[in-house]
């Protein structure tokens, strides 16, 4: 293999790489065939119809609703779960890593249960005046319950890894927890928030078993892109692909745009 | 205006008790494991001790029993804590590192500009004060964590062996800047190296096991060890033993004789203490009183100056290299140690 000069041993076996170039065509194969079925003269009229910049606005809208939601939720529940130990923390942890793992379908059920007329918390809503099931608040809770785990995941990381030495210095200096909080744990883990925060957002970009359950599809309300693009699919086909192209694009761009710079953001090691 | 402790810690074996004047430093000697970033922890309280109390000045710190339970939390307790790595907040250029501590302390963000660039200027560092710490060396860094440990006017400083991650150029210029800097201040500080209690320290505090083995002013304390880890500080032998008439009986009968120089009585703890440049090496074993003659296995042999210093059975000598060369010493060998006992010095342990 050529290696260019200047860069290091690896230890990586010839075959590694072979496997590793299948397992990309893997992933980009089905890309490519999806492009190759665009209708290219139609691409334009078809993403730009009525029904479509509709539910491309509500996904963008509700996606990024829910990653304010997931940040809100997330930050606390992550500093709890990587900073103070306490009976039952493992257990709180799989609770909110579960729907990493749960089908969309099955969590869309369960908020259904809970928010919905019927449901646990919905019965007092609904007497306080307020339905969330089928409204656009109901997919944004749909999409905050899939997409929450990837902030926590992604924050807890950056936390463990950051550890609390430097917290530890602020406090003795006179900060208060609020303020060691502001000044210094945040600025510290904040390139693990904001990888996960790009990831709860094109989380919420793709859902669709969970808002379907829950939230349903109203054009304008809750259809948001994948509805659209499961819909259009049924009726026209190059509809949907043309779609599917453009939330492979925006998911795209959202991942580029954070992950440019892999490491830049990193807190800078002071030299020893 | 003392700082006052007494604390106990089960799970590590710590039971420690000291008091510190408004004006004095004291230095933590010890072996590693023997509780030193322990006190630190329990004083900063980042640490919480089973029981015991701590006061620094009007300020109580803890007060915990049984039946009490006291806690300030450590942003309350003034006494600030300068680590062996620099802790620079990465992502605050220098001067916002050291306008932390009066930020917090509720200055506007001008007044804490301005005292962090007087005590920048206090540790030399003033041209780096817009530098990130990823842009500054160890040396640099390690400035910049005084000035911001100064900057936050702590009533107790608290120095965890601040030269022990710093090359050797950088550590006699840090050794200095705190000389300067600790004068007129209360400040406690761990190290492993004489010459920090040395230049550093009006009083010496020796940790071992958790608990404090020998205080005293330094002078005292390098001139007259009482522990095995002060004499090996100060290069000195120690045998620790009970005081009979010629000298004193360690636990396993060895009998060393020596001078007494005050009043001791037989059946007293003492301690006999010798400088290695005293002993003597030889193969066969030499008779002729008034002389101490162990039998020794030599663990190792390090060059130590000009000379060659012997390690066996504990105990070391200094030889001259060429006196060595013609014993064909090696590890392993067995040999005598002969010390002259108007060399060794017994006193009370």
């Amino acid at each position: 293999m050529n290696r260019r000069s200047g860069t290091g041993y690896t230890g990586i076996p010839a075959w590694i790489y072979a496997i590793a170039a299948a397992g990309a065509l893997f992933v980009l194969l089905p890309l490519v065939a999806m492009v190759a079925k665009v209708n290219w003269p139609e691409f334009i009229p078809l993403i730009t119809s009525d029904p479509s910049l509709t539910a491309l606005g509500l996904s963008l809208r509700t996606s990024a609703a829910s990653t304010a939601l997931c940040i809100l939720l997330g930050v606390p529940l992550a500093l709890v779960l990587a900073r103070s130990p306490f009976p039952g923390q493992r257990l709180l942890r799989a609770f909110v890593l579960l729907p990493l793992v749960l089908p969309p379908v099955v969590g869309g059920i369960a908020l259904l249960y809970t928010f919905g007329r019927q449901g646990l918390l919905g019965r007092s809503l609904e007497l306080a005046g307020i339905q969330i099931a089928f409204s656009t608040a109901a997919v944004v809770l749909a999409q905050t319950f899939v997409a929450l785990p990837f902030l926590v995941v992604s924050l807890e990381g950056a936390l463990r890894t950051a550890g609390n030495k430097y917290e530890a210095v602020a406090a003795t200096l006179g900060a208060r927890p609020g303020t060691v909080l502001r000044r210094v744990t945040i600025p510290l883990v904040l390139p693990g928030l904001a990888s996960g925060a790009v990831l709860s957002f094109a989380r919420s970009l793709g859902e669709f078993g969970a808002t379907l359950t829950f939230a349903g599809s109203l054009q304008g309300v809750t259809r948001t892109l994948p509805l659209e693009i499961y819909l259009q699919r049924e009726t026209d086909a190059d509809a949907a692909v043309a779609l599917s192209l453009l939330l492979v694009a925006v998911a795209v761009a959202v991942v580029g745009l954070s992950y440019r710079r892999p490491g830049s953001a990193a807190p800078e090691r002071a030299a020893q | 205006m003392t700082f006052h402790l007494d604390a106990t810690l089960a799970a590590r074996g710590f039971d420690v008790s000291l008091s510190l004047g408004p004006v004095e430093t004291v230095a933590i000697l010890g072996p590693n494991g023997a509780g030193k970033s322990t006190l630190f922890a329990i004083i900063a309280g980042l640490l919480r001790p089973d029981t015991g109390t701590a006061q620094l000045g009007d300020k109580v710190l803890f007060d915990l029993a049984a039946d009490k339970s006291l806690w300030s939390a450590p942003h309350t307790r003034g006494t600030a804590l300068l680590a062996q790595e620099a802790l620079l907040f990465p992502h605050l250029s220098a001067v916002d590192n050291v306008a932390f501590g009066p930020r917090s302390a509720g200055a506007s963000s001008t007044a804490a500009r301005e005292t962090a660039m007087h005590w920048l200027t206090e540790v030399d560092a003033g041209d780096l004060a817009s530098r990130r710490p990823g842009q500054l060396s160890g040396g640099q860094a390690q400035r910049v964590a005084v000035a911001r440990a100064l900057a936050a006017d702590p009533d107790l400083l608290l120095l965890d062996e601040p030269m022990a991650a710093l090359d050797i150029h950088a550590a006699p210029l840090l050794r200095r800047l705190l000389k300067r800097v600790l004068a007129g201040r209360r400040a406690i500080i761990i190290t492993h190296d004489i010459l920090d209690a040395l230049m550093l320290a009006d009083r010496v505090i020796v940790l071992e096991d958790g608990r404090i083995s020998e205080a005293g002013p330094t002078r005292d304390v390098l001139e007259r060890p009482r522990s095995r880890f002060a004499a090996g500080l100060a290069g000195l032998n120690l045998v620790a033993g009970t005081v009979a008439d010629a000298g004193i009986t360690t636990a396993d009968g060895m009998v060393v004789a020596g001078h007494h120089e005050d009043t001791l009585g037989p059946g007293q703890d003492g301690v006999a203490v010798f400088p290695p440049s005293a002993v003597s090496v030889f193969l066969t074993e030499e008779h002729g009183s008034p002389r101490n003659s162990f039998q020794v296995t030599i663990t190792d042999l390090e060059p130590h100056g000009d000379q060659i210093r012997v390690h066996a059975g504990g105990l070391s000598a200094d030889i001259t290299p060429a006196a060595s060369a013609d014993l064909g010493l090696a590890p392993g060998m067995t040999v005598y140690f002969v010390i002259k006992a108007t060399a060794i010095n017994i006193y009370p342990a």
